[in-house]
């Protein structure tokens, strides 16, 4: 009898559909995995030694490298990791900036993952759709920041500065003119808020669109439903969290059992799926923009309606504004301070979660006194997703490992750190 | 949350003598535990009711090399003057043949684990050190929780602290062949080898640092009272408001 023998494939980590750099070594008895080993690690940049060797404040930045689609989520956790340890709270206008943020920041990160997963799965026009949607909440990112993706907005007591009173507008080019340009221009005329609000009132039939795409979309069943069915047990077990949680049918949401920053203070509900596949995740994190965009919506109500400060007034801690420094010998001594030498944290230990796009951020943040971290340990949800691989992966086929790494939405900057 | 104090009273009922320290920490109950009892207690925590943890959320290791110390003096003046902050071994000062002796503290490392409750919706810390700082060897908890399988295994990457019972301990982070454990106090933050294409050997290769170990603001420790000042003062202009 002829000895057939499993043979060994790689999977990336030069892949279009690996997401990063997944080298994903595959055993296979014919078209069936039989094991799965993810070699991560490719993008490891060591940043959780480099912030230990930085005072606090100079780390905000490497947060957002993490995860790149959701950038804010990540400074959040650290951000409020080092409030908490100081003992401070930032106002109540920052931290419905920040509650405002992270949905935006939800609502960034599942566009980017339902337009990269669908392309994966074959579905072309979707990617081209979740960007045209992400440019414009790209642009508020700009409008705060000044950067599009790694903003660095939140700081320890509050975020970087007030939202702007005017949106930028697109000017007339070879390519925007006339009409065209107009129309670009039309949610521009008055402040962010103003852009905002016409996004949140427009974007529920965006996802509309999107769901006429998929939902209902034969190809799109076939490739998820019944894949990669996590049972309750199993995620509990992987330490699964977000929508890998929720998609599973247990309703766990830090935003609303443990919440943070104003969450409490806003109306939303928390989708959860019935089967734990891949389609109950894609209902989820479909639900999930909704919600967000409801948050959203309520944010901009309350930030028009409570103006305020958005940086405590500490200076051991933020700094004062440009224009007291050049007025006041003892703001420019804290300023001086405060960006050569930073804070020196109280020693101790923190863990700060936060939920992220993708499930639990965690921070957990050791101090010994000093003005840097002595020990940050960065918990990103996609490593926990993703070492449960080998066990999810397991008698599926090899198309199907394309939409599990779809569906555990991993980013391999948070991954490897 | 409310539950804290109960929490810590539970845990002092039902482990006694296990726990070396029980302490309400700033944000969860942390719990110092014996090596020993470290793979028991985990499981307790897990399957008794009173407590169900059915997540660890996150193992992290800890190299408490170093801890506390400061590169600028700033509680007296020399005769010499004011120290200028430019010696000392903290992150990023030493390359690897001057790094610091690991001599100095018993017990430097440390695993440290986040469980979360979703039934009670609680947190807790638990912490053991590993008894050998030559050969630091702690007890898997994958028995218990699978899945903190690749979080032993970036602890065993980057800080070499062992797993006794982990069914698969590699590296996971590092490259492959990598040698030391990168996150350890006296691993140099510019690294040891540095690696680029070799034209004329049409292949990769792996060479010392040329870089030269740069740290930009000293690490200094400040035992002042300037968070109480800075109370009273941002309080008085609240009143003055």
């Amino acid at each position: 009898m002829q000895e057939i023998r499993n043979y060994t494939i790689n999977f990336g980590p030069q892949h279009p559909a690996a997401h990063g750099v997944l080298r994903l070594v595959l055993e296979m008895d014919g078209e069936v995995v039989q094991r799965a080993d993810p070699h991560v690690g490719l993008l490891h940049r060591g940043t959780e030694k480099l912030a230990e060797s930085k005072p606090f404040n100079q780390s905000i930045g490497y947060m957002d490298r993490l995860d790149y689609v959701s950038m804010m989520c990540n400074e959040h956790a650290y951000v409020r990791a080092i409030e908490q340890l100081l003992g401070v709270e930032a106002p109540a206008r920052a931290q419905v900036i920040r509650t405002m943020f992270d949905e935006i920041t939800r609502i960034l990160n599942h566009l980017m993952w339902i337009g990269s997963n669908a392309l994966d799965l074959g579905a072309m026009t979707l990617f081209l759709y979740a960007f045209r949607e992400r440019e414009e909440l790209m642009d508020c990112y700009e409008a705060v920041s000044g950067a599009r993706l790694h903003a660095t907005y939140y700081r320890p007591g509050g975020v970087y500065r007030d939202l702007p009173e005017r949106m930028p507008q697109y000017k007339e080019s070879r390519w925007h003119k006339g009409g065209n340009l107009k129309r670009m221009n039309s949610w521009r005329e008055g402040s962010m808020l103003d852009f905002l609000d016409a996004f949140a009132d427009d974007f529920p039939a965006r996802v509309d669109e999107y769901e006429t795409l998929l939902t209902d979309n034969r190809i799109w069943k076939q490739r998820t439903v019944g894949i990669g069915v996590v049972s309750p047990e199993q995620a509990l077990a992987w330490g699964m969290s977000g929508p890998m949680l929720r998609g599973s049918g247990i309703e766990w949401d830090l935003r609303r059992k443990q919440p943070y920053a104003a969450y409490n203070q806003f109306e939303f509900s928390i989708p959860i799926g019935r089967n734990g596949d891949c389609y109950d995740r894609y209902l989820v994190r479909m639900e999930e923009m909704r919600q967000s965009n409801r948050i959203v919506k309520q944010c901009v109500a309350w930030l028009r309606a409570n103006p305020g400060d958005v940086m405590l007034r500490n200076f051991k801690v933020s700094p004062p504004s440009r224009e007291e420094m050049k007025d006041d010998m003892e703001a420019l001594i804290h300023h001086f301070k405060l960006f050569t030498e930073g804070y020196s944290v109280p020693a101790g230990e923190v863990y700060s979660a936060v939920e992220a796009p993708k499930g639990e951020f965690g921070c957990y943040l050791v101090s010994d006194g000093a003005n840097k971290p002595f020990r940050v340990k960065l918990r990103a949800p996609g490593f926990a997703h993703l070492s449960a691989m080998d066990e999810i992966a397991r008698g599926h086929m090899l198309p199907d490992v394309v939409a599990l790494i779809g569906t555990f939405d991993v980013v391999f900057s948070e991954i490897d750190r | 949350m409310s539950n804290r104090a109960t929490l810590s009273e539970q845990l002092h009922t039902r482990f006694g003598e296990q726990l070396l320290a029980v302490r309400d920490g700033i944000d969860v109950v942390e719990a110092d535990v014996r090596t020993t009892d470290w793979l028991s207690v985990a499981r307790v925590l897990r399957d008794d009711d009173a407590f169900a943890f059915e997540q660890a959320v996150d193992l992290a290791g800890v190299d408490f090399l170093g801890y506390g110390d400061a590169e600028w003096d700033t509680s007296d003046v020399s005769g010499e003057g004011f120290s200028r902050g430019v010696e000392g071994f903290g992150p990023g000062r030493f390359n690897w043949s001057e790094r610091p002796e690991s001599v100095r503290i018993p017990n430097r490392f440390a695993v440290v684990v986040n469980l979360l409750s979703l039934k009670h919706n609680h947190r807790l810390r638990i912490r053991t050190f590993a008894p050998d700082d030559g050969l630091p060897v702690v007890a898997s908890l994958m028995p218990v929780w699978r899945g903190v399988n690749w979080f032993e295994r970036e602890a065993f990457d980057l800080y070499g602290i062992l797993f006794e019972g982990h069914p698969d301990l590699r590296r996971i982070l590092t490259d492959y062949g990598f040698i030391g454990h990168p996150f350890r106090k006296d691993f140099p933050l510019i690294g040891n080898v540095e690696v680029r294409y070799d034209e004329q050997k049409k292949r990769v290769v792996y060479e010392p640092v040329s870089i030269e170990p740069r740290v930009g603001v000293p690490r200094v420790v400040r035992d002042d009272a300037r968070y109480a000042t800075s109370k009273a003062e941002t309080e008085a202009r609240g009143a003055g408001k």
